[in-house]
């Protein structure tokens, strides 16, 4: 899950890490207040987790608390690549003497943890490691020694910081090495860490990325969740434990297992080649124990999807039987019915393994006017490419 | 002979008594594997029976060692629980310790990933987030149906459980010598160069399926390794070209990021290795059939 600069800042803040006074607002009006007490200069920055913000003209620099308004006024509501600005942070402005880089995060190559560091900040670190690969360090940190002070020295010294600001700089990698652990981050950025031009180090904009896996021991963590962008599908499924991801397509797609569902977008996007272009509609992975009851809450996320114009239900039964899948289908139909939906899109079922052909008998059985049996998951996805296109 | 596991390992469950631990040790056990032991220090001193069949279930992973001699562990702990779980095993220097759990987090694993290294990489590690291996006809650790197949001469790895599955399935009539499932999470144990190392030292194995998925390079290095050191013939399946950037697809290690980690990309590394890759499941059995049909 990736966090917002204001939620970063939060977290940077609650362990030390040196930050500028900032808060967030979501009307222009608010912007008159905050700016007074930031000492009636203020810095407007919209809130969108995608870079190049400050190119597009989402950060602007207000002289006083009128001109915050106008500046938060005209930044709400843009849109930056993409993304709809609902709230903008202001802070505290900055003497800006120097930029520099510095992060920490997963290296899945080596399967370590790795700090990067550079004296050249405050450009995107993807340019300066591209343009001068020499100017970005990189250096491992062990997941159970940690970012002590011998490595926070080894890191600075590697980045060739100046000698002047090198334990200030050390100290904030030891605090955000705490951000990174005590968070369950996979990405913690400071792009631009600043000097001011009184000699301090500050981390002026960030980056955090943190593991959803983690939240057993990150209760707080749930809270961080960007509610309003979520698509609504996503929301609904999500709600049921369902893992769903939207997608721009006709076909409805349910599967069981992550890899076998995303072998089945493709599959189904070959065969929408030769039926109009059709595309797979979303991303549904039910997961080995394919319950009449998950199989319902999933059918029933998918058909209210109003792109999707057919389904595609892919199930190689592993440790799950497919006479329990097909049962679970027919069960999630009528559980549909008896909940007064009416539905009238396609299903194309496929299932293969375990107990296929006691499963494919109780398809058979259930003469449902709207499913069809196909038996392989090439002839499947054309059938189902085939229905979507003719609707 | 087979890869990593064979009818002669002894195989311990940590998380036996559990409700999956129970199920699959079961399944397990019917699959021919010989299971020594559980582990529970709760329930150590007891033993629980299978059809028939009594384990003892001991206090600790050291203790099943001593007692049985067991050289394989499979881990069905919760994720909470499992890191523990995995640095106990490695504590206890057991050779193979498969990882079911589903959900670990990347500090926990990458911590034991890094424990194992700081012990000599004494214990291999094959997940977590996977469906174990299989060496049909002799021995099963994980979760890997065993009535798919039969043995065979065809090596399967794979990131992905259902594939694995359903390419055991497409070859089914000409078996397999060891199929193993290395999981899809950012951090796992066993790569796929490990198993393509194995499988073309494996005197049973002539051809090698490889599977990989959106998300890191390891299918780009596997691809460099291949060009290298594999002279056994090697097919390609890559799921994902229909992705989104920036959606993790299931797998917590299923994402490409910007421009890194697409399937297109692995794909290509992989002809320029000499691989066929298929582009369906079934087109990549068609041409392991027809390279092995000579």
């Amino acid at each position: 899950m990736d966090l917002f600069e204001y939620q970063a800042r939060d977290l940077f803040a609650k362990h030390g890490v040196p930050v500028l006074a900032g808060e967030v607002i979501e009307t222009p009006e608010a912007a008159r207040e905050v700016t007074e007490r930031l000492g009636g200069r203020a810095v407007v920055k919209a809130q969108v987790k995608v870079g190049g913000r400050g190119k597009a003209g989402g950060v602007k620099l207000a002289s006083d608390p009128a001109d915050a308004v106008a500046k938060a006024d005209a930044i709400l509501g843009m849109d930056i690549k993409g993304h709809t600005v609902h709230k903008v942070m202001l802070a505290e402005t900055a003497d800006i003497a120097e930029e520099y880089y510095v992060s920490f995060l997963l290296d899945r190559t080596n399967r370590t943890f790795l700090a990067m560091a550079s004296v050249e900040g405050g450009v995107e670190i993807e340019i300066v490691a591209e343009e001068n690969p020499d100017a970005l360090a990189k250096i491992p940190v062990d997941a159970n020694e940690g970012c002590t002070p011998e490595k926070a020295a080894e890191i600075v010294a590697a980045a060739k910081f100046p000698a002047e600001i090198a334990d200030q700089v050390a100290d904030v990698l030891q605090k955000l090495w705490t951000v990174f652990i005590k968070e369950d981050a996979l990405l913690v950025e400071v792009n631009p860490l600043i000097k001011s031009g009184d000699g301090k180090i500050i981390a002026l904009d960030g980056k955090v990325s943190l593991d959803e896996n983690a939240e057993f021991r990150q209760p707080d963590h749930a809270a961080l969740e960007d509610k309003d962008a979520a698509n609504p599908l996503e929301a609904a499924a999500k709600a049921k434990n369902l893992n769903y991801v939207k997608l721009d397509g006709e076909v409805g797609i349910i599967g069981n297992g992550a890899g076998l569902v995303m072998s089945t977008l493709d599959v189904v996007a070959y065969a929408g080649e030769k039926h109009g272009g059709v595309k797979p509609a979303n991303f549904l992975d039910i997961g080995g124990g394919a319950s009449a009851e998950v199989m319902a809450n999933g059918l029933e996320i998918i058909l209210g999807d109003p792109d999707v114009k057919s389904v595609f239900v892919n199930v190689f039964g592993g440790i799950t039987a497919c006479d329990e899948v097909a049962n679970g289908i027919v069960q999630a139909l009528e559980l549909l019915k008896s909940k007064g939906e009416v539905v009238s899109k396609p299903l194309v079922v496929r299932l293969d393994g375990n107990n296929a052909e006691l499963g494919r008998k109780i398809l058979t059985d259930a003469n449902h006017p709207l499913v069809q049996r196909v038996d392989t998951m090439d002839g499947a996805a054309d059938k189902a490419a085939e229905l979507a296109a003719a609707k | 002979m087979a890869i990593f596991l064979t009818k002669e390992s002894k195989v311990i469950v940590q998380g036996m008594t559990g409700a999956t631990g129970m199920k699959h040790t079961k399944l397990m056990l019917a699959d021919g594997t010989n299971i020594v032991g559980g582990v529970n220090p709760r329930k150590a001193g007891t033993n629980v029976e299978f059809d028939g069949t009594e384990v003892p279930v001991f206090g600790s992973v050291a203790e099943a060692i001593e007692k049985t001699g067991a050289d394989v562990t499979v881990i069905f702990v919760p994720p909470k629980f499992a890191k523990d779980a995995v640095v106990e095993a490695i504590d206890a220097e057991i050779p193979l310790a498969v990882v079911i759990t589903e959900g670990i987090t990347v500090h926990d694993s990458a911590s034991f990933w890094a424990h194992a290294g700081a012990k000599g990489n004494k214990t291999r590690i094959i997940g977590p987030n996977c469906p174990g291996l299989i060496t049909p006809g002799q021995s099963n650790a994980g979760i890997i149906p065993g009535d798919i197949t039969k043995p065979g001469r065809i090596g399967l790895v794979s990131k992905s459980g259902t594939l694995t599955y359903q390419m055991m399935y497409e070859l089914r009539d000409l078996g397999f010598s060891s199929a193993v499932g290395i999981g899809g999470d950012p951090i796992i144990g066993t790569t796929h160069i490990d198993a393509l190392a194995a499988f073309e030292a494996d005197a049973d194995t002539d051809l090698i399926v490889m599977i990989g998925e959106i998300g890191g390079d390891a299918e780009e290095r596997a691809a460099d390794y291949i060009k290298a050191h594999v002279t056994k013939p090697v097919v390609g399946y890559v799921a994902g070209f229909t992705a989104p950037e920036g959606k993790t697809m299931g797998h917590a290690g299923a994402i490409v990021s910007g421009s890194s980690g697409t399937a297109q990309a692995k794909k290509e590394a992989l002809e320029a290795a000499g691989v066929q890759v298929g582009k369906t499941p079934s087109e990549t059995a068609r041409l392991a059939r027809a390279i092995l049909a000579g």
